[in-house]
């Protein structure tokens, strides 16, 4: 690892500090160290390399519970994965985010990952993360796209541009997405809050910028609304091996089913798309629909069909739908 | 560099270090403390050999920094045994040669007892998954899951004449 300075944030206060000294060293790159489960694997490959860490889970105390207000579960941005996957009320009313959580890493990553920093893990593209390959727009901007012409299999389908195809490699942020959850941000001036699905950019021309979170923000908690479509909710996650291992593709699903007639639904992809994504389209489809198989299969082909495909990942166009389809009926026949 | 002084507790036992910023916690276990059970195996989080709890919670010693440590209870494979006395897992992982060369044994050893201890009757497939996050190119992994269920299959009944006694 690069050398780096580190200093332990026990409190508001001093995070408030911390974040006014930012300020004036707009130049020198500063991380926030939660789980460390990203960040410090990606400080021992030399993929990023702050010369200051901020070590925040002193902070546990004012942004690590999970409590619930009328209308909506609140989770801080401090818990851990396992913390929040193992929790009896998230597992019955929300599966969809116990699942997301529970299908993620391993073991030992799930009790030390925190749900914030969860959201802003770095994509698994082979040629970001090691830096032997020298083409990567995303780590170094305007060094060209390795991934274009190499090995392409779990690279991304949807939001992809010309300079930039690697994956959101998160489950979590696709259960986000689909609950329509918000993002708590606190920066210099206080705190904003905003929709989940805006945190994160699409590549576009700027691949190295993957979120609008502005030098010296944190994300201190999310914000999941209670509907009538989140006990009937469900995360299902395809890949190469049963645990331990990223999305190939994913769907997470929540569906509001009143007398046999799709009244809402929410449906998200993962493993396919270059941030956590909505299928609006798909869903539209269905509203108002029985929900049987033929509706379900043309939901999903609507949910690909701005795909753009490379020799190496065009099977998840296939994948993707099948995938769908089935999450879709699992979700329809769920006992709730 | 200035050290980083840290307090923590250690299999129970109050200990202080100085390190540097960039050493992680299993840096500071084998060339520090002396501790050398946590191994080294990728040092990225993916094989599991350098497990240990931190604060009951199984993680990789790895991607901790030791500086992050302050305040926090460590357990590690070297206070499993009590004393000469082997845990039943140690013993269970003798019997049915659930290793090889070795290297991972610590690690699963730790992730072992953690899940046991958070479900102390797991199925065959709670144990695949609890010991996902650990690696092992000899056994085949069959024979660890075997004395993981033996573990917990004498750790249970043992449990049970302990309740009938009192």
């Amino acid at each position: 690892m690069y050398p780096f300075g580190y200093q332990r944030i026990d409190t508001p206060q001093a995070l408030k500090a911390a974040q006014q000294r930012q300020r004036g060293e707009a130049d020198k790159a500063v991380s926030y160290l939660a789980g460390g489960t990203t960040l410090l694997d990606l400080m021992k490959l030399g993929t990023l390399a702050p010369a200051e860490i901020l070590d925040i889970n002193g902070l546990a105390h004012d942004y690590g519970d999970i409590s619930w207000a009328d209308d909506e579960l609140r989770l801080g941005a401090l818990v851990r994965m396992s913390a929040a996957a193992d929790h009896p009320r998230i597992r019955s009313d929300f599966p969809v985010i116990a699942q997301s959580l529970d299908l993620a890493a391993s073991p030992q990553i799930r009790n030390m990952a925190s749900l914030g920093g969860n959201v802003l893990q770095r994509t698994r593209c082979n040629y970001f993360r090691q830096t032997g390959w020298t083409a990567c727009n995303k780590r170094q901007p305007g060094s060209g796209c390795a991934a274009m012409e190499g090995v392409n299999r779990k690279h991304a389908i949807l939001g992809v541009s010309d300079h930039c195809i690697a994956a959101y490699p998160g489950d979590f942020g696709q259960a986000l997405v689909a609950l329509e959850a918000r993002v708590d941000i606190l920066g210099f001036h206080g705190t904003r809050t905003l929709p989940f699905h805006q945190l994160h950019l699409a590549p576009g021309s700027e691949p190295e910028r993957e979120t609008v979170l502005l030098p010296g923000e944190l994300i201190t908690g999310f914000h999941v609304p209670i509907g009538p479509w989140t006990r009937r909710s469900l995360y299902l996650k395809i890949r190469d091996r049963e645990s331990y291992e990223f999305a190939l593709v994913s769907a997470a699903v929540a569906m509001h089913l009143d007398d046999n007639v799709i009244r809402d639904v929410r449906i998200a992809l993962g493993g396919v798309a270059t941030k956590p994504w909505r299928a609006h389209e798909a869903e539209q489809q269905l509203i108002g629909r029985r929900p049987d198989l033929p509706a379900f299969e043309a939901a999903s082909k609507v949910a690909f069909a701005a795909a753009v495909t490379r020799p190496g990942n065009r099977y998840k166009v296939d994948l993707g739908q099948q995938t769908l389809t089935r999450a879709l009926l699992q979700l329809a026949e769920m006992e709730v | 560099m200035s050290g980083i002084h840290v307090t923590t507790k250690i299999n129970g036992d109050e200990v202080q270090f100085v390190c540097e910023a960039d050493e992680s916690l299993l840096d500071v276990l084998r060339n520090r403390l002396g501790l050398t059970g946590a191994k080294e195996g990728c040092g990225t989080g993916d094989c599991g050999a350098c497990s240990v709890t931190v604060d009951g919670r199984l993680t990789c010693s790895c991607l901790v920094l030791g500086a992050e440590v302050d305040g926090h209870d460590i357990g590690t494979i070297e206070g499993m045994a009590m004393g000469d006395e082997l845990h039943p897992l140690q013993k269970k992982f003798i019997e049915h040669a659930a290793l090889q060369c070795g290297i991972c044994t610590p690690g699963f050893l730790v992730a072992a007892k953690a899940l046991l201890d958070h479900n102390p009757e797991p199925t065959e497939t709670e144990i695949r998954f609890g010991l996902a996050g650990n690696l092992c190119r000899c056994t085949g992994y069959d024979k660890i899951v075997r004395a993981v269920q033996a573990a917990a299959e004498e750790m249970n009944s043992a449990k049970k004449i302990q309740q009938k006694v009192a």
